[in-house]
């Protein structure tokens, strides 16, 4: 399935006959589907649909599970991410991920971001400062943390965390950005905020997000996917989707009546 | 969780029914009116357009405070916002009904055959404007597209009057007064069919998400 009814950017990550067990459960159930770059894209569907399951997997976070098996392809720029030839570091460099609860690391604003860069080599102290502010910036951050560069990150806000996350994120310059519900633990402002700076994130990367917020759905999303126990249901634009759906399941989830 | 939503929903639908009901006893009344010159009966239309008047009102406070409240999507939208639609086109119908009730108090004259036919356009009418609610309240696009058919049957009705009226108005120069007066109701009439027409092609779409203009529009661009 793809949503290019809805614009004309390139697929950038497409899936195939994607199935993924943890033991002898199913998670995901042949999910085929292409994802457009530059362009915002949410998964929703009720708990345990199987949408945060292929999130990870995009950037090969579930090969950090033991019980996990996948089977069927993922592509990046038409590289298969299941490649032997595919460094594992390389592709989380590319496809980066923002999670549901802010998780800095427990050491300053500053390092927090230097972090990535520094284990990928680069050790100009020029460079690096850089980096910091061009990520923060980037991460709509930057005024607000300009003085505290040396203060623990842990002091932060929740929705100061959660965009210094996604300036950790952008510091190791990522194509692809995953985020998984990345507002779901903030005040409405800081929701606000961080919906604002996805959108503008848009220009530069591919966003996939993971949400179980219709509305936040319908206020950035240009194409939207509806996973129901493993199955992806329909996957259109997110206008089409939110007022004439084509399959009664998600009409029936959308809507309220189940989930 | 939508329990609450489904309640709210279904009074927006009774409130609906009630309008259409009370459009259905405008145009009932004011027919009856004219057919018996009975200007006391047509007196009634102000306080039943006054009614329309306010279930308007009612249905549009309730939609926003559903839109607002629920802040619904796919199908739920849909109903709503056509029933915000359908209320202006409701609300008309009335206005168009007490203007017919205005023009037959001051009535002198009186043809039998002309005002047997406009009593059938009325009857017409009528049906067109009970059917579009009914499918509404069905959810029977095939009723709402019968509706939309029917047009024909009372525009043929207001030419087939107007063509009399020059014939009246040619043997009997006289009359021409009562000939417009006549004429005016008929086009009154032929409006209010227009205005199911629009109703019928809101129901259509708050069930399946197609209004006619925009299928009219595709079939322009293909």
């Amino acid at each position: 399935m793809n949503a290019s009814d809805n614009h004309n950017n390139e697929t950038i990550i497409s899936t195939k006959d994607l199935c993924v067990w943890y033991d002898d459960f199913q998670a995901l159930i042949d999910v085929s589907m292409e994802i457009p770059e530059k362009s915002i894209t949410a998964l929703i569907g009720p708990s345990g649909c199987g949408k945060s399951t292929f999130l990870r997997t995009l950037n090969r976070m579930n090969d950090l599970i033991d019980c996990a098996k996948t089977t069927g392809n993922v592509y990046y720029r038409g590289q298969d991410i299941f490649q032997s030839s595919m460094e594992v570091s390389e592709l989380r460099r590319h496809i980066g991920m923002v999670f549901q609860k802010p998780n800095p690391f427990p050491m300053s604003v500053y390092d927090n971001i230097a972090y990535g860069p520094r284990t990928h080599g680069i050790k100009s102290r020029a460079k690096l400062d850089d980096i910091v502010e061009r990520s923060l910036r980037n991460a709509a951050i930057w005024e607000e943390v300009r003085d505290k560069l040396r203060q623990n990150a842990l002091g932060l806000s929740g929705g100061q965390q959660q965009r210094l996350c996604i300036a950790r994120a952008l510091a190791v310059q990522p194509d692809v950005l995953l985020m998984d519900e990345p507002t779901s633990a903030l005040d409405p402002i800081s929701t606000t905020k961080i919906e604002e700076l996805i959108l503008q994130l848009k220009e530069n990367y591919t966003i996939i997000i993971v949400t179980h917020n219709m509305q936040q759905a319908l206020r950035i999303s240009d194409g939207t996917a509806f996973f129901l126990l493993g199955d992806l249901i329909e996957y259109g634009s997110t206008d089409v989707i939110f007022s004439t759906p084509s399959d009664k399941r998600t009409e029936d989830y959308i809507t309220g009546r189940f989930g | 969780m939508r329990s609450r939503f489904v309640r709210q929903l279904s009074r927006l639908n009774k409130e609906l029914i009630e309008m259409g009901a009370l459009c259905e006893l405008a145009i009932k009344t004011v027919s009856e009116a004219l057919t018996n010159r009975d200007f006391e009966l047509a007196e009634t239309l102000y306080a039943i357009d006054e009614e329309i008047d306010q279930k308007e009102r009612d249905i549009e406070a309730l939609s926003l405070k559903l839109l607002l409240r629920q802040q619904p999507v796919a199908g739920d939208l849909r109903q709503i916002s056509a029933a915000l639609k359908m209320i202006t086109d409701l609300e008309r119908i009335g206005d168009q009904a007490e203007d017919i009730a205005e023009i037959i108090v001051h009535l002198t004259d009186k043809d039998d055959d002309l005002e047997s036919e406009l009593s059938g356009m009325a009857n017409a009418t009528m049906k067109m404007v009970t059917d579009s609610v009914d499918a509404y309240v069905k959810r029977d696009p095939e009723l709402a597209r019968a509706v939309m058919a029917a047009d024909d049957v009372v525009d043929n009705y207001f030419s087939n009057i107007k063509k009399d009226l020059i014939d009246a108005i040619a043997s009997d120069p006289e009359s021409g007064e009562y000939a417009l007066d006549i004429l005016m109701i008929a086009k009154y009439y032929e409006r209010i069919g227009d205005h199911a027409v629009n109703v019928a092609e809101w129901v259509v779409f708050s069930i399946t998400g197609i209004h006619r203009t925009t299928e009219y529009e595709e079939s322009m661009s293909e």
